[in-house]
């Protein structure tokens, strides 16, 4: 039997995730270089272009659908993977390490009886072994890791590998299994979503405040510019803690870890429990007007300046260029 | 009802991080070890369903013996009784998880309180990969928790928003800051930590699933440029982000 490579993609809203077409092209280039075939699995009963999956990999796209499916379910999702998985003998599980990827990345590992690495930021083979890296005591220092087990389970970290498209798109191959009585005993009744917020955690771009933006009430200035950007609005835990900001903003050791392409930090010192979260950003610009502030050995470019200042001309600049 | 709150012992996330010579693990010279803050969460949701529906409350730990300071800081808080699962291996999470099923499913435990990750290794795994093994219910991530005779609702944190989730016991929890707000160990709940024997148990050895083969620091930034101290510097910053770094 083909040897087979595994992408459990992930859907919100019946529209698939920007990180699971990272996961195809990593299955994708894993599988020319192993000689696997790929397949992916989507769990989710109305989703839009499917098609898209094929213009990242060549796969067989198994789409498994219920009504009650449309929300993640734990008890459900494992069951039709790991179902899934052993049945076609699948040796390598790809998962996007997302909140939903996190839940059911380890489930999906024991039920397989495989090992898991979670949150990779690499992952390769040599010598027809996988190796991994992740980040550990966030981001202070890396981890190369392999999996002893015969079935290997990996979480990728969203927006470190890049999705490429095919040069031409593969033949479409997909297959349609309507589940019956899924299992719901662990399942999301409801979603709420924060109004109209990008997260952190998934934008490119993210404009942060710290204590030096002196209250909740200059967070304007931040997301102006956040605004003018396209950026999502991060903050430090000393402004979380003081309730300028909900926690679910907190970028840091014990907030969100983001590596966007562009982070810009104001009014934010850099200690080590927020570096941690955001050090591994492309770009990191920092506004303090503190020029020994830790933040501006991380920061690729730097003013050291008053932010009530420089932001209001930031944003005009930035919509100038925009326009 | 007993219920099990699982508890890891970690750097300070203040703590500077140096390989050791073996190149596998950090060197814990200077380092100041702590209770992880997402278990602080867990220990206090613990307490405060004791405190609403009765039972007691057992902490469990596994390493080696310096563990030993994370379990009596849970007891100061108000924990019942500490399980020391002790081995002195570097073991992964799988075989984590398996010691901590076998010693939940002895203790007869139906809600466990665990974090929602280590901030070590962050693998964010030992909650689901211990419910699994035990055929448990698991909710990770928690922002909040209700229990209601066997119902169990929870609202997990996800990105742009939260989902409610609903499943029944037996159950484990993950925490997530937000959850609640941990106590302080008082005086007294130090004093009495002292005096509680904390039960040691050793842990078998298992083959590791997942294979450390070395740690690396990640490559130093070249440090960055200051462009100038006030709002003069902004069209350079937006001419280099458009034309060097090409980000907008
Ligand atoms: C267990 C633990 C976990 C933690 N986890 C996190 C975490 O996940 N994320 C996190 O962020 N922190 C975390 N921290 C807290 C961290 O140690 C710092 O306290 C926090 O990051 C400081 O936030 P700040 O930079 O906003 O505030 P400050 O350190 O007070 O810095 C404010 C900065 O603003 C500058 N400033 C003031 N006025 C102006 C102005 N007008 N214009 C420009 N600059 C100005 C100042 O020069 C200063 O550098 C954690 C701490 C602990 C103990
Ligand atoms: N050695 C350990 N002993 C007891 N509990 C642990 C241990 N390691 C992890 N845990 C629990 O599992 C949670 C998630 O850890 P991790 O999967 O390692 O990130 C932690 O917050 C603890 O509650």
């Amino acid at each position: 039997m083909e040897k087979k490579i595994l992408v459990i993609l992930e859907q919100r809203n019946g529209k698939i995730k920007k990180s699971s077409f990272e996961a195809l092209t990593v299955a994708q280039n894993l599988a020319s270089s192993l000689g696997f075939s790929v397949d992916a699995a989507l769990i989710g009963n109305e989703v839009e272009n499917l098609s898209e999956v094929f213009s990242y990999c060549s796969c067989k796209l198994v789409h498994f659908t219920h009504a009650d499916l449309q929300l993640y379910s734990s008890s459900a999702y494992k069951k039709i993977a790991v179902e899934y998985a052993s049945q076609q003998g699948c040796e390598i599980i790809l998962l996007s390490n997302t909140s939903l990827g996190k839940d059911l990345a380890p489930r999906v590992a024991i039920g397989l009886k495989a090992g898991l690495v979670s949150d990779c930021i690499s992952l390769e083979q040599k010598e027809n072994q996988l190796f991994a890296v992740r980040p550990i005591y966030a981001g202070k220092a890396l981890q190369e890791v392999k999996l002893n087990s015969e079935v290997k389970v990996f979480s990728l970290r969203p927006n470190v590998f890049k999705a490429v498209q095919l040069e031409t798109k593969a033949n479409e191959k997909i297959s349609t299994v309507v589940e019956e009585n899924p299992d719901l005993s662990n399942r999301v009744k409801q979603i709420i979503r924060s109004e109209g917020k990008l997260d952190v955690a998934e934008a490119d771009i993210i404009v942060s405040g710290g204590r030096g933006v002196k209250g909740p009430e200059h967070f304007n200035l931040i997301e102006g510019l956040a605004e003018q950007l396209g950026a999502a609005v991060g903050a430090s835990r000393a402004v979380v803690d003081a309730g300028w900001r909900p926690h679910e903003d907190q970028v840091g050791q014990t907030g969100k870890t983001v590596s966007p392409s562009l982070y810009v930090a104001c009014g934010i010192s850099g200690a080590i429990q927020h570096l941690a979260g955001m050090s591994s950003s492309k770009y990191i610009v920092a506004i303090n007007k503190d020029k020994d502030a830790p933040i501006f050995t991380v920061a690729d470019y730097g003013i050291a300046g008053d932010l009530f200042e420089i932001l209001p001309i930031l944003t005009e600049e930035i919509k100038k260029l925009k326009s | 009802m007993k219920i099990a709150v699982c508890v890891s012992h970690v750097p300070d996330t203040a703590t500077r991080i140096k390989i050791a010579a073996d190149q596998k693990s950090i060197d814990p010279a200077g380092v100041s070890f702590v209770l992880n803050p997402y278990d602080e969460y867990a220990v206090e949701e613990a307490l405060k369903t004791k405190e609403k529906f009765g039972g007691e409350v057992v902490v469990l730990s596994v390493g080696g013996d310096r563990v030993k300071e994370t379990i009596r800081k849970s007891l100061a808080m108000g924990v019942d009784e500490g399980v020391h699962l002790k081995t002195d291996e570097a073991l992964d999470s799988f075989a984590i998880a398996q010691a901590l099923a076998d010693e939940i499913k002895s203790l007869g435990s139906e809600l466990v309180f665990m974090g929602k990750q280590s901030v070590d290794y962050d693998s964010g795994m030992v909650g689901q990969l211990t419910a699994e093994l035990l055929s448990f219910n698991s909710i990770s991530v928690c922002v909040t928790f209700n229990l209601d005779g066997n119902t169990i609702t929870a609202e997990r944190e996800i990105e742009g928003g939260k989902e409610i989730v609903e499943t029944s016991l037996p159950c484990i929890i993950t925490a997530q800051k937000g959850l609640n707000e941990p106590r302080y160990a008082s005086l007294k709940g130090i004093m009495a930590a002292k005096k509680k024997v904390i039960q040691e148990k050793p842990v078998a050895s298992t083959p590791a699933l997942v294979e450390n083969l070395q740690l690396k620091m990640p490559t130093a930034k070249n440090p960055g440029r200051i462009l100038g101290t006030d709002s003069s510097a902004v069209p350079e910053l937006v001419k280099l982000l458009h034309e060097e770094a090409k980000v907008i």
